[in-house]
């Protein structure tokens, strides 16, 4: 009883589901997407969202305004929080719920160093980028006691994390007194606001140039690999001559590098600090960034630049929400019908339904015709 | 339908994305028959029982199941289980963290409430009929792979099923497991269950079957009554050609000469190690295949582990070469020239969600280096040189492994360790649960390998196949090296009974 191969069969069908399925797999279609839909939104509601001015500002510097310049200005902390998010997501399979309150330690540490335990300093007492390398080791300390609780002592990420969620914000206030340190020097607001003569805001450049890091790193460094072997198989990768453990460990403290990034520009924005108040929730937009990038939140495979997407895609939505005077305490709620809508559309059932249905439309159309 | 038929499948097609997986194939299973699915690696047999059981959603075809007029939809495992089609798969799919009488009883219970009691009690009952030894509230996980594979059988039987599929149920069993199996399978038999039996042991083919559907790439080659199909044309229709590859491989082995003098290539003294193995002393040859072997759990395998420094070292010393090296862990090894294939390939084996690419250069990349990877080009170079050497089905080497067949995932993980190019390789199980076809050029590699100068510990349940590849075994009883084998002692019954031990074993 031999069959007869029907090849002609194989080949019809591949270039029918290749072109919608290839796009709508892809890990990046739904952030992009999103990104899309948030523009073209704007774009009919209103272009004028789009317009980007010249403005003087405190300092009587010429400088660029606009929404647009607001989301990549703002979106800074969220877009670093979002990368270390990531590699810590795909090591261990779970989320570090505690980066607001180390953005808070790093933030209250550099204060510190510049003010140099005063409340009000006019000149800095070190030089900052000493200040902020000094920010970093903290920061990476604290990552590095989460990732041994993690690695080590095999504890949920998200519990291992909710001790320093819980007590980060009072280290902050304790390591300076409970004071609220204030640098009045100009300099140390470069990194938040803007550098002298230069009219786009600094942090974008930052975000840009800790991306262009992260990129060489996974490009250079088998830092992606290693990440994903062990978020997938630990065992497996053991085997390989891996050390799982010490992977982990790497991951938040990476993380934790990112975070203290981002505690400086948050504190360089206004030159002071309030514990309970300075990214507060930031950790639940961090985690969201890494989930509507498409990467799964029980670890394994990432994709980095959809996470940093999605950071965007969430500040891009925030924006809008303000521009149309949602007052911000309604805000989350308009947040949340929006995440929901990205978040399921983004789950792997409804993807396949989606081009699935796709594809039997595209085909009863053929039958039409 | 035809009479006496309980399912019928005609016409099923299934498509993954540059794979055609099924294309046109008919299967009738009959009332009270056990029916032999056969075929290669990535034939198509886990394709179709997936989508009998809703696994995978059908391109086209029906299925028709007795008492049901007209074609039966069945989109999910829940559908196939309410037409009464129980599956057992090859790899364990219970819930490692539940108890063994929840894992039998989960999704079965009617209602909100559940009567644990009752629930125990029932467990308790199946298990002591199959003799299964596990206790209902024993957590499965706890539970050797031999006794979870017991416990995944007992759900499907008690689910009271018209058709039982059992795809590769016997391959972590051992002979007095099988037995009881079989037996298992007879009754239910006789009880007008029809039962699917997809395995690559050709001796309990012709134990039990009654007839065979064979297929080859995707495709239906046919449906045989087993009388009508001896071995040696069963293995031809499964590998497309005619061809005794077994005799080929009994000529290597006269071939491949091992010098008894020299320095070992590795030789450990008083080795033990934290997964409960008691002190061992072992030594290679360059150039030799020796192997260990034993009952399930004897073992074999926290032997080799030690050797790789995969678990915790607790005493003895390995010499490399003549020369003292310390292997404290895997790393240590791989840099001396070790490979280790695993036992469990899902769970130490594949990283599943990467590439084919990936998993073949992880060994490799992590031996050269954090900061050096290979460039992409490279990688793909490696990759597609060992895709076409080892014959791996796959569409790309971009294709995560996962969604390979088990021969082929088992050919990554060995073309990873080809690839470091070690001096000595450990095979533990290299070729369980795969096909002939794949069992016989993996038994041919070995071979190769060792008249390459390279030594290779080789690891099977199956003697025959020790016996084909290996010049030296060590019997492993009750986690402890009870003998060594070699020339003309190196037969079946002298294995046999240094496995069961008593007074002629050398103690």
């Amino acid at each position: 009883m031999p069959v007869i191969v029907k090849e002609p069969k194989e080949q019809v069908k591949k270039p029918q589901e290749s072109f919608w399925k290839r796009m709508t797999r892809h890990q990046l279609f739904i952030p992009l997407a999103a990104l899309a839909l948030l523009v073209l939104f704007n774009l009919i509601a209103d272009p004028s969202f789009f317009a980007v001015s010249i403005k003087q500002n405190s300092l009587g510097n010429p400088v660029l305004s606009g929404n647009i310049i607001s989301v990549l200005d703002n979106a800074s902390e969220l877009v670093l929080l979002a990368i270390g998010m990531t590699l810590v997501t795909a090591s261990s399979g779970g989320q570090d719920i505690s980066v607001g309150a180390t953005m808070a330690i790093a933030g209250s540490v550099i204060l510190r160093m510049v003010c140099g335990g005063q409340v009000s300093a006019d000149s800095p007492c070190m030089p900052i980028l000493l200040a902020v390398l000094i920010g970093i080791f903290v920061s990476m300390a604290f990552g590095a006691f989460n990732g041994a609780l993690v690695a080590y002592f095999k504890i949920q990420p998200m519990v291992a994390t909710l001790i320093m969620f819980t007590a980060g914000r009072s280290i902050a206030a304790w390591i300076n007194n409970n004071e609220l340190p204030i640098m009045n020097d100009v300099s140390f607001k470069y990194a938040g606001t803007f550098l002298p003569g230069i009219p786009v805001p600094t942090p974008i450049f930052i975000t840009i140039f800790m991306v262009i890091v992260f990129w060489a790193l996974l490009k250079f460094t088998n830092l992606g690999l290693y990440t994903q072997a062990v978020g997938i198989n630990a065992n497996s990768s053991h085997l390989n001559g891996l050390n799982p453990q010490m992977i982990k460990l790497l991951t938040y403290m990476i993380l934790g590098a990112c975070v203290a990034v981002a505690g400086f520009i948050r504190v360089s924005r206004s030159g002071s600090i309030n514990y309970s108040r300075i990214a507060e929730n930031i950790e639940m937009d961090a985690i969201l960034a890494v989930a509507l990038g498409g990467n799964s939140l029980s670890g394994g495979k990432f994709n980095i630049y959809g996470s940093i997407i999605g950071a965007y895609v969430i500040q891009f939505l925030t924006t809008t929400l303000y521009k149309y005077e949602v007052p911000s305490t309604a805000l989350p709620a308009y947040k949340a019908v929006v995440v929901i809508i990205l978040v399921v559309l983004s789950a792997p059932v409804v993807r396949e339904k989606l081009s699935h249905m796709k594809r039997t439309a595209g085909k009863t159309v053929k039958e039409a015709t | 339908m035809q009479e006496g038929a309980v399912l019928e499948m005609r016409g099923i097609c299934k498509y993954f994305p540059g794979v055609r997986a099924l294309q046109d194939v008919d299967f009738t299973l009959r009332e009270g028959e056990i029916h032999a699915l056969m075929g290669e690696n990535g034939a198509g047999k886990s394709t179709l029982i997936k989508v009998l059981t809703g696994v995978y959603p059908k391109d086209g075809g029906e299925i028709r199941i007795k008492g049901v007029d007209g074609a039966v939809s069945i989109h999910s495992p829940q559908d196939a289980q309410n037409a009464g089609i129980s599956t057992v798969y090859q790899e364990i799919t219970l819930c490692p963290n539940l108890t063994v009488a929840e894992n039998m009883y989960i999704g079965r219970t009617k209602g909100n409430l559940t009567n644990w009691k009752e629930i125990n009690k029932g467990a308790a009952k199946i298990l002591e009929t199959l003799g299964i030894p596990a206790s209902p509230r024993q957590q499965l996980g706890a539970c050797s792979i031999a006794v979870q594979q017991m416990v995944a059988i007992a759900r499907a039987v008690d689910m009271d099923c018209k058709v039982l599929i059992l795809d590769e149920p016997t391959s972590s069993l051992d002979e007095q497991e099988v037995e009881k199996l079989f037996g298992l399978m007879r009754d239910l038999k006789a009880k007008g269950v029809g039962i699917i039996f997809v395995t690559h042991f050709l001796d309990q083919v012709y134990e039990v079957c009654d007839r065979i559907t064979v297929l080859r790439d995707g495709g239906l080659v046919g449906e045989y009554v087993i009388e009508d199909l001896p071995r040696v044309r069963l293995v031809s229709k499964m590998l497309g050609k005619e061809l005794d590859d077994m005799a080929d491989i009994k000529k290597d082995v006269c071939t491949a000469e091992v010098s008894v003098d020299g320095v070992p290539v590795l030789e450990a003294e008083g080795l033990s190690s934290s997964a409960g193995i008691k002190p061992f002393d072992f030594s290679i040859r360059k150039g030799e295949v020796n192997g260990l072997t034993g009952l399930l759990g004897s073992g074999r395998s926290e032997c080799v582990r030690a050797i790789f420094g995969a678990d915790h070292v607790t005493a003895g010393t390995v010499k490399m070469n003549g020369k003292p090296v310390k292997i404290s862990k895997p790393l240590d090894a791989m840099k001396h020239g070790i490979g280790y294939l695993p036992e469990d390939r899902k769970g130490d084996g594949i990283v599943g969600d990467l590439s084919v690419r990936e998993n073949i250069i992880l060994a490799l990349q992590v031996m050269k280096g954090f900061f050096r990877p290979f460039s992409r080009a490279q990688a793909e170079a490696f990759a597609d040189e060992y895709i076409k050497l080892l014959e791996i089905k796959t569409a790309s080497s971009d294709t995560p492994v996962k969604s390979l067949s088990g021969g082929n995932q088992q050919k990554v993980i060995l073309a990873r360790w080809l690839l470091t190019n070690p001096q000595y390789l450990i095979l533990d199980e290299p070729t369980r649960g795969i096909d002939i076809g794949t069992k016989v050029e993996i038994q041919k590699l070995v071979l190769k390998l060792a008249s390459e100068g390279k030594s290779v510990t080789f690891i099977s349940s199956e003697i025959d196949e020790m016996l084909r590849t290996c010049s030296r075994l060590v019997v492993m009883r009750d986690r402890k090296a009870v003998g060594e084998l070699s020339g003309e002692n190196l037969t079946q019954s002298q294995i046999m009974a240094t496995i069961a031990g008593g007074d002629e074993s050398c103690q």
